[in-house]
């Protein structure tokens, strides 16, 4: 939300007052308002708002829409919305597919960002469960109970992450050979909500954990070092340790995706440039989040100071 | 809210029930039902615990007798949004139009409360006019409720508005308040309209009361991806949605209160030669304003209770602060962004009764000849607020925003009172729900997904038979066998047991607690503010307090549902023993009777019916809140319908909403007509009434 500071809206009162028309348009080639998306979590907030006060550097005339995370796709193949800036491989691959097939809606490229998704535990369990990081440690009885639950034991308890975002960890599990339950999450406030209990009272918990995200950087823990993703092992049951089944290895990692409506090349080509060579990393990211959702300070006021200090970068971008 | 809300809520009720075709024409007195029902309990023991090996079929539906209801919805979506066509524009042409319309009065009302009435769209948009000042909106809402209701209520709606402001919320409240004034006089036109149509016309009443309760009891959420493809992104469609949660009961009020207008009111319209215009708006709609504007109340608190939801698909405002402060677990500014919907709840319904509950004024001839202010010295001094404040707030910012500095917020309270129980009682806690969990919750989960459906479908039946005859009996078996075949069965004994403990316990918290309250006054109002701020503060407030000490399960699933949908037991409890007649009870104590014996000999039973109808709302509440626990991973229907939602599946998302529905109206049907069959025996009611 933004809130109308007091000195802005005096000055805008004063503007109208000796009307005075808005902000000059530089290199836009026409006045209509780009639609950039926003979903509900802070990275993407903020690489959102940064494209979009980018682009009216750049003369565009911006419009931020809040809309949900896969169901913008009809808006987009229709032209309704404009720009999302971050669909991830790993969640939005099948919803991205499907609407760039239709050829109304046009990938442009990563974003520079890099999405892990994988079990995840914190470093205080390392003592119960010394194995750590390496995902065999999990397959012992021992570390199994230990993060276990009475509605689970003798099997340990993962906490995966709401249905909707696929993952295949029950294929996991079985795969793997691992005892352990898995108890799906409705949504990521409760992953977390679960995260921050469990870390209160230093208590165990393996949970799936995404970034770029505030909890790997708030909280002290890994990732589960399962073996390394190859497109075969989902796709070949003879590949890894299982002979007889897929998903015998970890989550894949993939680049986060920059996604238009395709009418957006013609209606404003320098935008589609700039919005191409968008480019912030996984690091510079996190930053970013932890000042928001950690130290508090609102996403216009960081992504303020970050187009004031990084005006070399940006102004190479609308070019 | 209070208590219009009980009243209208039961004749709402009453209203949906199907006339209980004809009780007494049921076969037999007591001991021909009893044997029909132990034979048919034993037939279906049998089935259940012997008829696996021979009859799979009745356990789980073959796959070649499925439905495939979801391909159809989804095809039948694809159809209207590519294909259909009036000849001279499509389908998609009249929805986006509609959009369209629905949209230009919303950004209208968004400039004068928020952004300020601007020319041209986006970032490049100029001011033409500032918005409202905070000074002005608090201004404007107090005369309103000095209008309707004098010193006090404008006191309290200042008070409610001034909330907002000092709690930082101003901005966000003013994106609500705006679609909730689009939303509202939408509804209450819209609604008045469907009722008056149904009470002239039979044949659209007959077609208008299995929608209506479609349109209450399918969840939400099944039906915002079709209104995302229809209506696009953007505000009006989350408005739409919103109008179609909250005008069903409006059209309901309306029809029974266009029914109630005593025959001399419309005697009277014949004398004076009124055409059938005049006789609508002269006559019906003036005699039954009171009635109407319990229902305006309604819309006003369904449309804030779609506040949530709404911003799940771009309206903004508070409901996306919720979202957002729990998304980064922020539980306090959750909490506040909460409240501050309760607040605008609090004012809109006060004002909304105040209206209710004013008495018409009449101007006399010489009030006619004064000046227009001070005829109308309420729009005289609204009109002088908004330009005395607009002027000041050019010179002055902080007479135009709330200023930061004065802004007070609860910061990290919220977190470590949450931090501090869980560090402290998470053991306790976890014994309790352990308990509960293993030895009541998973058990019964087992018990009833294991049952044949088949045999669940007949005894429904049966149960529609003895309680109102053949109609109900069809009913019932349709409606449940129809969530059997289209592959919902599962799941939807899933979401029973969930919604039936929930219910269970809400209903042992809730009948004491009504009880006691019941008959003292000052307790009775505490309670009621506490059921109040439990049904307008969004669960999602306090479903991640309770993630974080119950865990992501059932049990916390559970203890959202009860805490929604324990207020209609409480309301309707004392609201039934308030009204027990009072001659009975003195009768009572005349013959002797000890307190207990009056209370449960006397008091309980006559109230019984209310106290019915009460569980019948529980169990809609309950319900209406299993999508909201899909949230915290349950697997009932609620989470096909939000996986539908997260998947824009059209097809999925209905049929799932559709099988919520059929339990709801089974579970209507079956409540409504045992409470009237409870009525005729209690001698409350003959069999003529309730027909």
């Amino acid at each position: 939300m933004t809130f109308a500071r007091p000195a802005a809206a005096l000055l805008s009162t004063l503007l109208v007052a000796t009307a005075l028309s808005g902000t000059p348009a530089l290199a836009a080639e026409n006045d209509d308002p780009i639609r950039l998306t926003l979903h509900d979590w802070t990275g993407q907030l903020l690489s959102t708002r940064i494209m979009g006060e980018v682009l009216k550097k750049a003369g565009y005339n911006i419009e931020y829409v809040q809309a949900d995370y896969i169901a913008q796709f009809a808006g987009l193949k229709t032209g309704d919305l404009h720009v999302a800036m971050e669909i991830w491989e790993t969640t939005g691959r099948d919803a991205l597919d499907e609407a760039t097939a239709t050829g109304k809606v046009e990938n442009l490229g990563d974003s520079g960002m890099f999405a892990i998704e994988e079990w995840w535990y914190p470093a205080y369990m390392k003592e119960v469960c010394p194995g750590l990081p390496n995902w065999e440690a999990l397959k012992s009885e021992a570390c199994a109970e230990a993060f276990g639950t009475a509605e689970t034991l003798p099997k340990g308890r993962y906490l995966g992450a709401p249905v909707t975002w696929g993952g295949y960890d029950d294929e996991r599990v079985e795969a793997l050979e691992l005892p352990f339950e898995v108890v799906h999450a409705g949504t990521d406030a409760a992953l977390f909500a679960e995260l921050e209990s469990a870390y209160q009272r230093k208590a165990p918990v393996l949970l799936w954990v995404y970034a770029p995200h505030w909890a790997p950087l708030k909280y002290d823990g890994e990732w589960v070092e399962f073996p390394a993703y190859e497109k075969a092992c989902y796709e070949d049951p003879a590949w890894g340790s299982n002979p007889d089944m897929a998903y015998d290895c970890g989550k894949p990692r993939g680049p986060i995706w920059k996604v238009a409506w395709s009418g957006v090349k013609d209606q404003w080509p320098g935008a589609h440039k700039a919005i191409s060579a968008f480019s912030i990393d996984n690091d510079e990211m996190g930053a970013l989040i932890t000042r928001v959702d950690i130290d508090g300070e609102t996403v216009e006021n960081v992504v303020a100071n970050w187009v004031d200090d990084n005006q070399d970068r940006w102004s190479a971008w609308i070019k | 809210m209070t208590a219009p809300l009980a009243i209208q809520t039961e004749t709402a009720t009453t209203a949906t029930a199907p006339p209980p075709a004809a009780s007494q024409s049921a076969p037999g007195g007591r001991w021909p039902a009893r044997l029909l029902w132990g034979i048919a309990l034993a037939a279906f023991i049998l089935l259940w615990q012997f008829g696996k090996p021979v009859a799979d079929w009745a356990f789980k539906v073959p796959r070649d007798w499925r439905i495939p209801a979801q391909r159809w919805i989804s095809d039948a979506m694809r159809w209207l949004l590519d294909e259909a066509s009036f000849g001279l524009f499509t389908f998609t042409d009249l929805t986006r139009f509609i959009a369209g319309a629905i949209e230009a009065p919303y950004r209208f009302i968004l400039g004068l409360l928020s952004t300020g009435i601007l020319d041209g769209r986006g970032s490049s948009a100029t001011q033409l006019l500032p918005p409202l000042s905070w000074i002005a909106v608090i201004g404007v809402a107090m005369l309103i409720g000095h209008y309707a209701g004098g010193r006090r209520l404008a006191a309290l709606v200042g008070g409610c508005f001034a909330f907002l402001a000092v709690f930082g919320q101003w901005s966000a409240a003013m994106v609500t308040l705006a679609s909730i004034l689009i939303a509202v006089p939408i509804g209450i036109l819209g609604g008045l309209l469907l009722g008056l149509a149904a009470f002239r016309w039979r044949p659209v009443e007959a077609a208008l009361r299995p929608l209506l309760d479609l349109m209450q009891t399918v969840p939400v959420f099944a039906y915002l991806v079709p209104i995302l493809f229809l209506f696009g992104f953007g505000p009006s469609s989350a408005i739409i949605a919103t109008i179609v949660y909250a005008l069903p009961p409006m059209t309901r009020i309306s029809l029974l209160a266009l029914r109630a207008v005593p025959e001399e009111a419309h005697e009277l319209g014949r004398m004076t030669g009124c055409s059938k215009r005049q006789m609508t708006w002269r006559i019906l709609v003036p005699s039954a304003m009171p009635g109407l504007m319990v229902g305006v109340n309604q819309v006003i608190m369904l449309s804030l209770n779609m506040v949530i939801i709404a911003s799940m698909i771009g309206a903004g405002g508070l409901g996306f602060e919720v979202l957002a402060a729990l998304r980064r677990l922020d539980i306090g500014a959750g909490f506040e962004a909460g409240l501050a919907i309760v607040a605008l709840a609090i004012a809109l319904d006060r004002l909304s009764q105040a209206f209710a509950a004013r008495r018409p004024h009449h101007e006399s001839a010489e009030e006619r000849e004064r000046s227009i202010a001070k005829r109308h010295p309420y729009l005289a001094s609204g009109v002088a607020l908004i330009l005395i404040s607009t002027l000041a707030g050019l010179v002055s910012a902080p007479l135009q925003a709330y200023p930061e500095a004065l802004q007070i917020s609860s910061g990290t309270i919220g977190s470590d009172i949450v931090g501090w129980i869980n560090v402290h009682f998470f053991d306790q806690l976890e014994a309790v729900k352990n308990t509960l969990l293993l030895n009541v919750l998973i058990p019964f989960k087992r018990f009833l997904t294991g049952l044949p459906w088949i045999g669940v479908v007949g005894l429904l039946a049966l149960a529609g038979f003895r309680l109102g005859g053949w109609r109900l009996a069809l009913t019932a078996a349709a409606l449940s066998a129809l969530i059997a075949l289209t592959g919902q069965w599962e799941k939807a004994m899933i979401t029973v047991y969930l919604c039936g403990i929930s219910v269970a316990i809400a209903c042992l918290i809730g009948v004491p607690v009504g009880i006691l309250a019941a008959g003292r006054e000052r307790l009775w109002k505490a309670v009621e503010l506490v059921i109040d701020t439990l049904q307008t503060l969004p669960s999602f407030v306090y479903l991640m307090p309770a993630v974080m000490l119950f865990r992501v399960g059932d049990f916390t699933a559970m203890i959202a549902v009860v805490a929604y949908a324990v207020a209609p037991a409480i309301r309707y409890t004392a609201y039934g023993l308030r009204r027990v007649d009072p001659h009975l009870i003195e009768a009572g104590i005349a013959a002797g009777a000890t307190p207990w014996q009056l209370l449960t000999k006397v008091r309980l039973k006559l109230a019984l019916p209310e106290i019915l109808l009460g569980l019948n709302q529980t169990i809609m509440l309950a319900l209406s809140m299993l999508v909201i626990t899909a949230l915290v991973g349950t697997r009932d229907l609620g989470q096909e319908v939000y996986i539908a939602l997260t998947k824009a599946d059209t097809g999925r998302g209905l049929v799932a909403g559709l099988a919520v529905a059929f339990i709801a109206i089974i579970a209507d049907r079956l409540i409504s007509a045992g409470a009237a069959r409870l009525r005729v025996r209690l001698g409350l009611a003959t069999a003529e009434e309730i027909r």
